[in-house]
């Protein structure tokens, strides 16, 4: 009994439908991420002003998208705009716009952190050298900032990955209700096919993640 | 928008039911990954050969891979192997086995952060290796350890929200029944929004008065 289940996977296109609803994930994701990269990055220089207003403003911004899980957002952006307003966004165009706000406090987070962590003798030799503020961020702290932040920016793609799990419950076909569906249509024939089926999405998503995280330890290593 | 007071007093009981089971499995979910964390931690510190290869496979595939997904095998898999856990159970074993990942890094970046010296000098007063842990390292590296501990404890608070996924009443799922049931969707919302506050602002700012506090716990310096 127990090893009649995994052919549950090649029969027909099951296994392509299941890459398919993978695939649904991670463009939401892959989206979010390439939305959220330079919005962040903006907003990381945003969040380094002095100004208390913008300081108070990015920190609401900030504080209010981290309290909150990921989950209630989505809820918000798809339940609630619909509601309040009258709009009736996507699953998938709310995913991407809660993703991306996400993505950008987060990304922002980073941005700040790493600009931060330049030490400050590296803005006075810049300017013993008579280099000017732009030329100063241009040539010096910028590329020192981005090396710090690449590592840190892989991994947000994978806790982005991992956080698109939930579209599943805002109603989007994605991995997750493809393999449910392939359940349900097999569930006599194939009895054990709930084990095989959420077991191989199970390793999708840990090869999706796996590769890129260890691409970002490998970065950090390199780099320390 | 006028929100519908009376409605959101009524069903006031439904949500702090629902809190209450967010609370539970938290709890337990994270008492569980901290006490996972501690023995991974260790077990990677000391390099106890073999299980130190267990472990770190288990952090890999446990840090990425998305909870959700690891409560469905949970839950709609592991039945089919005879291994039949409530809805609870595999809620709590979840979070315990995403968040003692999340713990055993943590608390790693503590115990290394413990200088060389510090042992030898324990060593020279003539402490046994178990008392050194005890008394002179694990301290010190929790010292380290706390912020990173903190942001994981409401880094799993936030994460319970997914159990919904497997049908336990918590407070999305009794949200999404009162937008089904009624359509009363801001109302249900903002209770959502109010008891999620009220769960995660507490911690959140104890967290921060924590890690003010452990500033000043430096050794030797």
């Amino acid at each position: 009994m127990q090893d009649s289940g995994i052919s549950v996977l090649f029969l027909g296109d099951n296994f392509l439908r299941l890459l398919e609803g993978l695939w649904v994930t991670l463009r939401i994701s892959l989206i979010s991420v390439l939305l959220s990269v330079p919005l962040g990055g903006l907003f990381g220089m945003f969040m380094t002003l002095k100004n208390p207003i913008s300081r108070a403003v990015s920190r609401i911004y900030l504080e209010t998208i981290r309290i909150m899980p990921q989950l209630v957002l989505l809820f918000i952006a798809y339940f609630g705009v619909t509601r309040a307003f009258g709009w009736n966004p996507s699953a998938q165009s709310s995913a991407v716009v809660v993703f991306t706000l996400w993505g950008t406090a987060e990304m922002g987070d980073l941005v700040r952190g790493a600009l931060g962590s330049i030490p400050k003798h590296q803005y006075d030799s810049a300017a013993a050298l008579g280099m000017d503020k732009r030329q100063t961020f241009g040539y010096v702290i910028v590329p020192q900032t981005v090396q710090r932040l690449l590592p840190l920016t892989i991994n947000l793609t994978t806790r982005m990955i991992k956080t698109t799990s939930l579209v599943v419950l805002i109603g989007m076909t994605e991995v997750l209700k493809v393999g449910k569906q392939i359940i349900d249509a097999n569930r006599f024939t194939f009895p054990t096919a709930a084990l095989w089926i959420y077991g191989v999405i199970f390793l999708l998503y840990f090869l999706a993640c796996w590769p890129i995280s260890m691409l970002a330890k490998s970065l950090e290593k390199r780099w320390r | 928008m006028g929100l519908d007071f009376g409605f959101m007093m009524e069903y006031l009981p439904w949500y702090v039911d629902a809190a209450r089971l967010t609370v539970k499995i938290a709890f337990w979910g994270i008492l569980i990954a901290l006490a996972t964390g501690v023995v991974c931690s260790m077990v990677l510190y000391y390099k106890i050969p073999v299980l130190c290869q267990a472990v770190s496979v288990y952090i890999e595939i446990s840090r990425n891979t998305p909870l959700l997904v690891q409560l469905f095998f949970l839950y709609f898999g592991l039945p089919k192997l005879g291994i039949i856990w409530s809805a609870e159970i595999c809620a709590i074993a979840g979070l315990g086995f995403l968040g003692g990942s999340y713990m055993a890094e943590s608390l790693r970046s503590g115990l290394g952060s413990v200088e060389k010296t510090q042992i030898e000098a324990a060593a020279g007063l003539g402490m046994n290796p178990c008392l050194i842990m005890r008394e002179v390292i694990f301290p010190q590296a929790l010292a380290v350890s706390i912020p990173g501990v903190c942001a994981n404890v409401i880094f799993l608070i936030k994460e319970t929200s997914v159990v919904s996924g497997i049908a336990l009443a918590d407070l999305m799922y009794v949200t999404k029944d009162l937008i089904g049931l009624y359509y009363e969707t801001n109302e249900a919302l903002v209770m959502l929004v109010l008891f999620y506050l009220i769960l995660l602002l507490p911690v959140s700012i104890a967290a921060g008065i924590m890690e003010r506090r452990l500033k000043y716990a430096g050794f030797g310096d």
